[in-house]
């Protein structure tokens, strides 16, 4: 039952912060910087490490007791290691201010966390909240939880937009996190957040934690002999979950499926004619493809509804989506960028649709979806394909 | 959405009714054929006793068959935003034994689940150690693998029912947990591979590790753990992981929160403090009453929760032996009792166990009994070799309050009814 927690508590001293001196030695003298997010755990800390950061050579086997594996290059370390911890030691030199991310959230962020970051349908909220932690309902924000503004910067940087993670530069994550910090009445309007002042920044919340007391709060849960007999007068029943009624029906799925029987049987009887203009609309669509597409249509269902009841979600539904004029719902708020290019009298070719998906941002500069954009020539093409099947 | 979800209740009571009412028919129903004489299905030669079955080139992976597709995860659509970031339930009313089918396990994703290639996959151990490595899938299979059966609960498993009874299933209250054999290397083996002597005293140093896919989700693990009974997995169950459980490797955690078992897992690195993630400050620290919230709550404490009779899997028989089963575990070591009411709490009787618990995997537990068609108030409590007692609901609101969100670990009460329905609900 003894915990190994307080052990971890211990002030970080000693040997860390000479191993921290040598790595930001190695950095220094050693090893050219990254161009992004140098971090001093990065540098090569070890004599195997400056050997081949020295040498700038390819990358040897594993030295250790098995041999298994090669060694990593500072290149593929810079890549990957890029968490940001409380201390900010790892945070890449940049700046970003309250103005230029108020730019950058609106397009990004906006459509799934609101305009001033207060969130749109169950997507999470990033400001407010302030003082109801010990509410019944606590909102728990950036700004009235989140002890550290390392996570806020590093989740914004690794993590978001979501469907477009990594897409942010370093200067972008300092904007969106100044904007952050002022939808939650942290900062000024004119405030610019860089590596500089980032620790200068407080939290509300910074004091808000404690570490896992449950051994000592909760050790009368530990070696009890609970009663067997007689241990309670009474029992009543105090709250019902049929009452509530929130769990999912299980019923519906078969229901559906009876349902979808009876209206395939009804309409079999008048197969003639349907079935051979469906037979001709279906000889136009490659069915393999249309196939790829729906797999394909995964990195977009996140934002798009496409099908029966479709509706417009983060982004537009996307029934006869192909040969529609751009921008061309009324019920949907689009882009600037791509509004006016409906109003210019683009329609969703083809060929517009695959330059959009091969590079949305480029294509569109302004659009609001996030998505990086589809890379692969196949991809693009089922997308296409499958999204034509669902148009006239 | 009151008006939907009143519609789709009104409509599973119907169901349930239905079931109950089938199964009783059935049940009487052969019995009435029995005594007015032979049964037809005994007495008439059946087509499956006559003619061919599937040829063995039918299924080359088989699926269960058609008649238990009702055996499968479940997603509870109200909880998030978003499918590609949420969590699906494990039909655990409807399985037996401890060890969960991949197919049917709950998965939890921040981004969907990707699908890496074995050739793509690489492992790197970077920061505090003597020669920062990279791994190919090829490689981990090089190093010398063990075998172990561990659960994996979410730590938010139970999370809905913290300020009342609120999801009506077993499914849905505890189904966000799994228990699997997984076959892999530890952690402490690639650890040493990369050496720990840059890291100088291991008593203070931390892992970070991190997954492939786009929530880069990372967590914090003090080095004590990690080279404890850490373990990398790439086979669960004897087969390759699911992609929605990270193909082709995963972390294991024995015992600690799920969220920490990073799927996709593609880094480690060794370091002198907690990164301080989203997972580990924003998300997955418990809240309590004050206002002041609980971090590093790691370890899952022991729990236990009746499967069959609950409110998916209701009483069809009528009066006569019953069996009672169950799911109990412990994140802190091997469950070496699990008691059952049947009056809510008043009495209990010790059940008995498939087999002795094994450390931070399920138990099954058992209980057979003559059951009077009466109503009855089922709960179950764990015990662990700690010498922890699974706490009721109650207890557990007088320390945290009803906003921890997560560990969850309450006695459970089923309010099953005399026509053998079972509803969720919360006893005094």
């Amino acid at each position: 039952m003894s915990k190994s927690l307080n052990l971890y508590a211990v002030a970080i001293v000693g040997v860390g912060v000479t191993l921290v001196g040598a790595a930001n030695f190695a950095d220094r003298f050693v090893t050219p910087l990254p161009a992004e997010a140098p971090k001093m755990t990065d540098a090569p800390n070890s004599v195997y490490g400056m050997l081949i950061a020295a040498a700038n050579a390819k990358p040897g086997p594993s030295e250790g007791p098995m041999g298994i594996g090669r060694k990593a290059l500072p290149e593929e370390i810079a890549a990957w290691d890029l968490e940001i911890s409380p201390n900010a030691s790892e945070l890449p030199a940049g700046s970003g201010s309250v103005a230029d991310g108020e730019m950058l959230f609106s397009n990004a962020c906006a459509v799934c966390h609101g305009e001033f970051a207060e969130g749109v349908d169950n997507w999470p909220k990033l400001s407010g909240g302030d003082g109801t932690l010990a509410d019944e309902d606590p909102l728990k924000t950036v700004g009235s939880y989140w002890p550290y503004l390392s996570t806020a910067w590093d989740y914004v940087h690794r993590s978001m937009p979501y469907g477009g993670a990594q897409t942010l530069s370093v200067d972008d994550t300092y904007a969106i996190t100044a904007y952050i910090l002022y939808s939650n009445y942290l900062v000024e309007d004119d405030f610019v957040l860089s590596n500089e002042n980032f620790l200068e920044v407080e939290m509300p919340n910074a004091d808000g934690f404690i570490v896992d007391d449950r051994e000592e709060t909760e050790a009368h849960f530990w070696d009890v002999e609970p009663c067997m007999e007689n241990c309670k007068d009474s029992v009543e029943i105090t709250m019902r979950a049929a009452v509530l009624d929130v769990t999912p029906e299980e019923a519906d799925a078969e229901e559906e499926a009876a349902a979808a029987k009876v209206e395939l049987a009804a309409a079999e009887p008048a197969t003639a004619e349907p079935a051979v203009e469906a037979a001709v609309q279906t000889a136009a669509l490659n069915a393999d493809l249309v196939a790829d597409g729906e797999k394909v249509f995964r990195k977009c269902q996140a934002c798009h509804m496409v099908g029966d009841g479709a509706k417009n979600r983060v982004g537009p539904h996307l029934n006869d989506v192909m040969g529609r004029a751009i921008g061309g719902l009324d019920d949907f708020k689009y882009s600037k960028v791509l509004a006016e290019m409906g109003e210019a009298g683009t329609t969703w070719t083809e060929a517009e649709m695959i330059a959009f998906l091969a590079d949305p941002k480029g294509y569109a500069k302004g659009t609001k979806m996030s998505f990086a954009g589809l890379r692969k020539e196949d991809d693009q093409a089922a997308i296409v394909e499958y999204l034509k099947s669902y148009s006239q | 959405m009151t008006a939907d979800n009143s519609k789709k209740g009104a409509s599973r009571r119907a169901f349930l009714r239905g079931a109950v009412a089938a199964g009783g028919a059935v049940a009487g129903g052969a019995m009435a054929r029995a005594a007015d004489g032979p049964e037809p299905l005994i007495t008439e030669v059946q087509d499956w006793a006559s003619g061919f079955g599937d040829p063995v080139d039918a299924a080359p992976y088989g699926m269960p068959i058609e008649y238990e597709s009702d055996v499968v995860r479940r997603n509870v659509e109200w909880l998030t935003a978003d499918t590609t970031s949420s969590i699906n339930f494990t039909p655990i009313h409807a399985l037996d034994g401890t060890i969960t089918p991949q197919g049917c396990a709950f998965e939890r994703h921040h981004s969907g689940a990707i699908e890496l290639k074995k050739e793509d996959y690489r492992l790197m151990i970077n920061g505090l150690v003597d020669q920062p490595l990279v791994f190919s899938y090829a490689d981990l299979e090089r190093f010398p693998r063990e075998n172990h059966v561990y659960f994996c609960e979410c730590a938010a498993n139970t999370g809905m029912e913290w300020a009342g009874a609120q999801l009506n299933g077993a499914q849905f209250t505890h189904g966000m947990i799994h228990n699997m054999e997984y076959s892999g290397v530890t952690l402490r083996t690639l650890l040493e591979e990369a050496g720990l002597e840059a890291a100088g005293d291991l008593s203070d140093k931390w892992i970070y590790v991190e997954g492939a896919d786009a929530s880069s989700n990372g967590r914090s693990i003090p080095m004590e753990k990690a080279l404890d009974d850490c373990l990398v997995a790439f086979k669960a169950n004897g087969e390759a992981l699911r992609k929605e459980h990270g193909y082709p490797v995963r972390l294991v955690v024995p015992g600690w929160e799920g969220n920490m078992w990073v799927k996709w897992l593609r880094r480690v690195e060794v370091k002198d403090g907690p990164t301080e993630s989203r997972e580990e400050t924003s998300k997955y620290t418990d809240t309590l009453a004050d206002g002041t919230s609980r971090k590093w709550t790691w370890e899952m404490d022991a729990k236990s929760v009746v499967t069959s009779p609950s409110p998916q899997s209701p009483i069809t028989h009528g009066p006569g032996p019953l069996v009672i089963t169950g799911l109990a575990w412990s994140g802190r070591g091997a469950i070496t009792r699990v008691d059952v009411s049947t009056d809510g709490g008043v009495s209990w009787t010790q059940a008995r166990l498939a087999k002795e618990g094994d450390t931070k995997a399920l138990s099954r537990f058992y209980l057979d009994i003559e059951w009077d068609g009466s109503e009855m108030l089922l709960q179950s409590r764990a015990h662990d070799d700690t010498g922890y007692v699974q706490p009721t609901k109650a207890q557990l609101r007088e320390v945290r309050g009803e906003n921890s969100i997560y560990h969850n670990n309450c006695i459970q009460t089923w309010w099953v009814k005399e026509n053998g329905e079972a509803e969720n609900v919360e006893v005094s």
